[in-house]
């Protein structure tokens, strides 16, 4: 009777290591108190109307940020404990973790490092930018792209499940190398934790990139022509046709790997002929693009960043758009790079790792085309600039590690060793998290309406640059002299030095993320100073800067019409014309998106607990809900050319108004002092003044 | 630069574009599937091999019942531009017969070898037929459903243009479909037989 209702969730499984149970409570107590601010400020319509069940890709693109800074934080502390317990755990010492909780972790910070943190930041930004960029009012499909993100946030939950009901997590390696994922080796729910949160997320990028695919290629503004198209909107697209691409493989494959743990078949096990060598391909066939698909749209953004700063158009348009769409085809052709040691043979060893080598080609030509771009600009240091110049040196250095990786004789001694792990964090940190950080302050002022604190924001990118090279640097290092990666004990004590600068290294850059989080709150409280009133805070060059800060959720009130590249600036030299209001259509809020989500999210979970109930009424559900929404046929309305000329003027009007009032501020961006002085003041005013009381 | 669509048409315009682009994601799905069996073919692990096992005049009576649906679905097709709405529904019921039969002939080979004790946990060759033949039923499966719930949305909304657009969406995934059978037929069972 239990086994029908729960299927084989027991009270046993319920976490019991200490740090386990610290996770546990905090994401408890961080659920409560959510709820409870939000009960007292009388806020859940709000959220729900005007957030959870919007199609604006722009409220989709700052959950997005939200959600994915959350699992920053989440995977961060993952990766601390990792080097907490490599520099204690030499020699006679054991450290702190045991071996298989530490494998749990490292496996939980690679999914959740590329799935939640890197892909959920890229889609924020794909999300909030692109159709600005293109001047369109919303995307080819409003409610693919809210199913696409609950999915998303659906994989968040699913990954942090184990907290709540126990299990562990996967102890494999982000990828879930057969045949340790099968259930010979891994028979617990780990694995099923994380097949079904990147399943449900996978699905959910695939959905994602096709609604983009058709947004870029069907809704730009007339006249924009793909030879005008904004550079960030090209690698998107480029990263966007990758995804399609590649993800239904990852889906395919998380699909035979389920069958083998939940059905018995043999595609990689280790008996009755089934093949394991054929996951690492399988897998690695998505896996190596996926790298791209993150890295193409940071490629975008630092075109966008590096022409802006230095005030010029790129220095070659077509080599930059060539050297995406050269990136995203060799990308596609390198992914047994990744196990030359497997016995492949010389010749197809030869062959992957000539691919590998050209593929710095393309590379090669757009980092010379932001240097080139540079040349001769007025350059502007300002924090996304700097971020760029961060890159482009780390980038230059990860990139020649990989082209040492790629030769299969020096791969048989690196592979596998923590050179490589320094490699792929140079790649993916220096390239695309710095890249998304270049992004966000770049159109922060586009999301809020005021610019981001460049004082504490350059703080910030000196601890990250430093503390990255602190913490990597040594790994280098410790891979030359054998060391191998997901270590969690070693002999040899020559290497301990190493790790603890590492660990140091790592805590630079924890003080480099608070920082980051101490600079977006010292711009909320600062904005009226930041505040961005023209709309255009850096004499931009593309369409996303032709609206109002924030960009209205209309994004236009006329479409613009293009006749050139960089074409708000050409808008600004010619003129820009007078708004004339028509009726327009919106979307209408979706919240089937949502149960969707939660569906799939019970289908994953009664499959890793197998619950049958839960499975079949879950199906059911997504089909009923699936069928309602195709079948809807009220899903847009109209805003009367009246009521948007009355939305236009309110805002002009509260702009005149804050204008006035704006003149008595001082233009400077305050310090960490200033920062720490004003939280101070406000906790003695909330405790003083007993402020909790009008929550 | 052609006229300028309206909204109705640019709506049909990216709906359809975006469909194609599906269908490809669902290709490549199938294209893993198509390259695991053909990894795994003659992984039987000493058990019988596919042509022990296939029966040819099932596979082709099914090939021939999906052609025969995809053909009668194109006739729906041709009566949904004639704005005939019992013939719409009568071509589409046919080919909903005709995939039913599909659907069950399927079945009852599956069940057959499963009997004789050749289920997916038997070997790897076995498993990976099982699931590339049962992914291709689960979609022929879904388009039933697809079928019954625009058949009796076209018997109460008539055909406007939203369900044109939906109509057409239908027929490309079962035309679809019957491509990717035509590889099943050709990949797993005529070649188990040459």
């Amino acid at each position: 009777m239990r086994e029908l209702l729960v299927g084989n969730l027991t009270w046993e499984s319920l976490p019991h290591e200490w740090s386990t149970i610290g996770g546990t409570l905090t994401f408890i107590l961080l659920g409560i108190f959510a709820v409870i601010v939000i009960t007292r400020m009388k806020r859940w319509k709000w959220l729900w109307n005007d957030w959870l069940t919007s199609v604006d890709p722009k409220k989709i693109g700052i959950m997005y940020f939200i959600v994915a800074t959350f699992m920053l934080l989440r995977g961060g502390l993952d990766v601390i404990m990792i080097w907490l317990q490599q520099s204690l755990s030499a020699g006679t010492s054991h450290g702190f973790l045991s071996a298989d909780h530490f494998q749990q972790i490292f496996t939980a910070h690679g999914n959740i490092m590329v799935f939640f943190v890197a892909m959920g930041f890229i889609f924020g930004l794909i999300n909030f930018i692109v159709p600005l960029q293109i001047g369109a009012r919303d995307l080819a499909s409003p409610f693919l792209n809210t199913l696409g993100f609950w999915l998303y946030v659906a994989g968040v939950i699913m990954v942090n499940t184990f907290f709540l009901f126990g299990g562990k997590y996967a102890a494999t390696g982000w990828l879930g190398i057969a045949p340790l994922s099968g259930t010979q080796f891994s028979p617990g729910v780990g694995v099923d934790y994380m097949i079904w949160a990147l399943q449900i997320s996978g699905i959910g990028t695939t959905l994602g990139a096709i609604n983009f695919i058709v947004t870029i290629l069907k809704m730009r503004a007339p006249g924009m022509k793909l030879r005008m198209m904004p550079l960030f909107t090209w690698g998107s697209l480029c990263s966007m046709v990758m995804a399609v691409t590649v993800f239904p493989l990852l889906t395919a494959t998380l699909f035979l790997l389920f069958f083998d743990r939940y059905i018995g078949t043999h595609f990689f096990t280790t008996t009755l002929g089934g093949n394991a060598m054929m996951y690492t391909n399988l897998i690695w066939m998505w896996g190596h693009p996926e790298v791209y698909i993150l890295m193409l749209p940071a490629f975008g953004i630092f075109s966008e960043v590096v022409s802006t700063y230095s005030r010029k158009s790129i220095a070659s348009y077509w080599s930059a758009v060539f050297g995406m769409i050269g990136v995203s085809f060799f990308a596609l052709s390198v992914w047994l790079h990744h196990f030359f040691t497997m016995g492949a043979g010389g010749d197809v060893n030869a062959f992957f790792g000539l691919m590998t080598m050209v593929i710095a080609i393309p590379t090669s030509v757009l980092v010379f085309n932001w240097i080139a771009t540079m040349y001769r600009g007025r350059i502007k240091f300002s924090t996304p600039m700097l971020w760029f110049l961060g890159f482009v040196g780390t980038f230059a250095i990860g990139g020649m590690t990989g082209v040492m990786l790629a030769q299969p004789p020096a791969d048989f001694q690196l592979h596998n060793s923590l050179f490589l792990v320094a490699h792929f964090h140079t790649m993916v940190i220096g390239g695309v998290i710095w890249g998304i950080f270049a992004g966000i302050s770049y159109w922060f002022p586009k999301m809020t309406g005021f610019r981001l604190n460049e004082r504490i924001g350059r703080y910030a990118f000196w601890c990250w640059l430093v503390g990255f090279w602190m913490a990597f640097g040594p790994l280098y290092v410790l891979g030359l002299m054998g060391a191998t990666r997901r270590l969690d004990h070693y002999d040899n004590l020559n290497w301990q030095p190493f790790f603890v600068v590492a660990l140091f290294g790592g805590i630079l850059i924890a003080i480099a993320v608070g920082l980051q989080l101490v600079q977006i709150a010292a711009s909320f409280i600062q904005k009226r100073q930041l505040a961005d009133n023209t709309g255009d805070p850096w004499d931009g060059r593309s369409l996303e800067w032709s609206t109002p800060s924030p960009a209205p959720f209309y994004n236009f009130v006329n479409i613009p019409k293009v006749t050139s590249r960089d074409a708000f600036l050409q808008m600004k030299n010619q003129g820009i014309p007078k708004p004339v209001y028509k009726d327009i259509t919106m979307p209408k809020t979706i919240s089937l998106g949502i149960y969707i989500a939660g569906l799939a999210f019970l289908l994953g979970f009664g499959f890793i607990w197998e619950i049958t109930w839960l499975i079949v009424v879950s199906a059911i559900g997504i089909v009923v809900c699936i069928v309602l929404r195709t079948f809807d046929e009220e899903t847009e309305y109209i805003i009367s050319a009246a009521e948007l000329e009355k939305m236009e003027k309110a805002r002009t009007q509260k702009l005149l108004a804050r204008l006035r009032h704006d003149d008595t501020y001082k233009d400077e961006d305050m310090g960490l002092r200033e920062f720490y002085k004003s939280v101070l003041t406000w906790s003695q005013d909330f405790v003083k003044n007993k402020r909790w009381k009008t929550f | 630069m052609s006229k300028p669509m309206n909204h109705e048409e640019s709506v049909y315009d990216r709906t359809m574009f975006g469909f194609w682009v599906y269908l490809m994601t669902d290709l490549l799905m199938f294209a893993v599937l198509f390259a695991v069996y053909a990894v795994l073919n003659n992984s039987t692990a000493g058990g019988p091999t596919g042509r022990e096992l296939f029966s040819p005049t099932a596979a082709l009576t099914g090939t021939l019942l999906l052609l025969t649906s995809s053909f009668t679905c194109g006739l729906a097709m041709i009566a949904v531009r004639k704005g005939n709405k019992n013939q719409v529904l009568f071509w589409l019921t046919t080919t909903y017969i005709f995939g039913l039969a599909f659907l069950s002939l399927e079945l009852i080979e599956f069940t057959k070898l499963i009997h004789e004790g050749h289920a997916p946990s038997s070997n790897a060759f076995m498993s990976s037929f099982f699931i590339l033949v049962g992914t291709h039923g689960l979609h022929i499966l879904i388009g039933l459903l697809w079928m019954v719930i625009i058949m009796a949305y076209v018997v109460s909304r008539g055909l406007t243009s939203n369900m044109m657009r939906k109509l057409a969406l239908l027929s490309m995934y079962w035309h679809f479909l019957d491509i990717v059978w035509v590889f099943i037929f050709t990949i797993v069972y005529l070649r188990a037989f040459v």
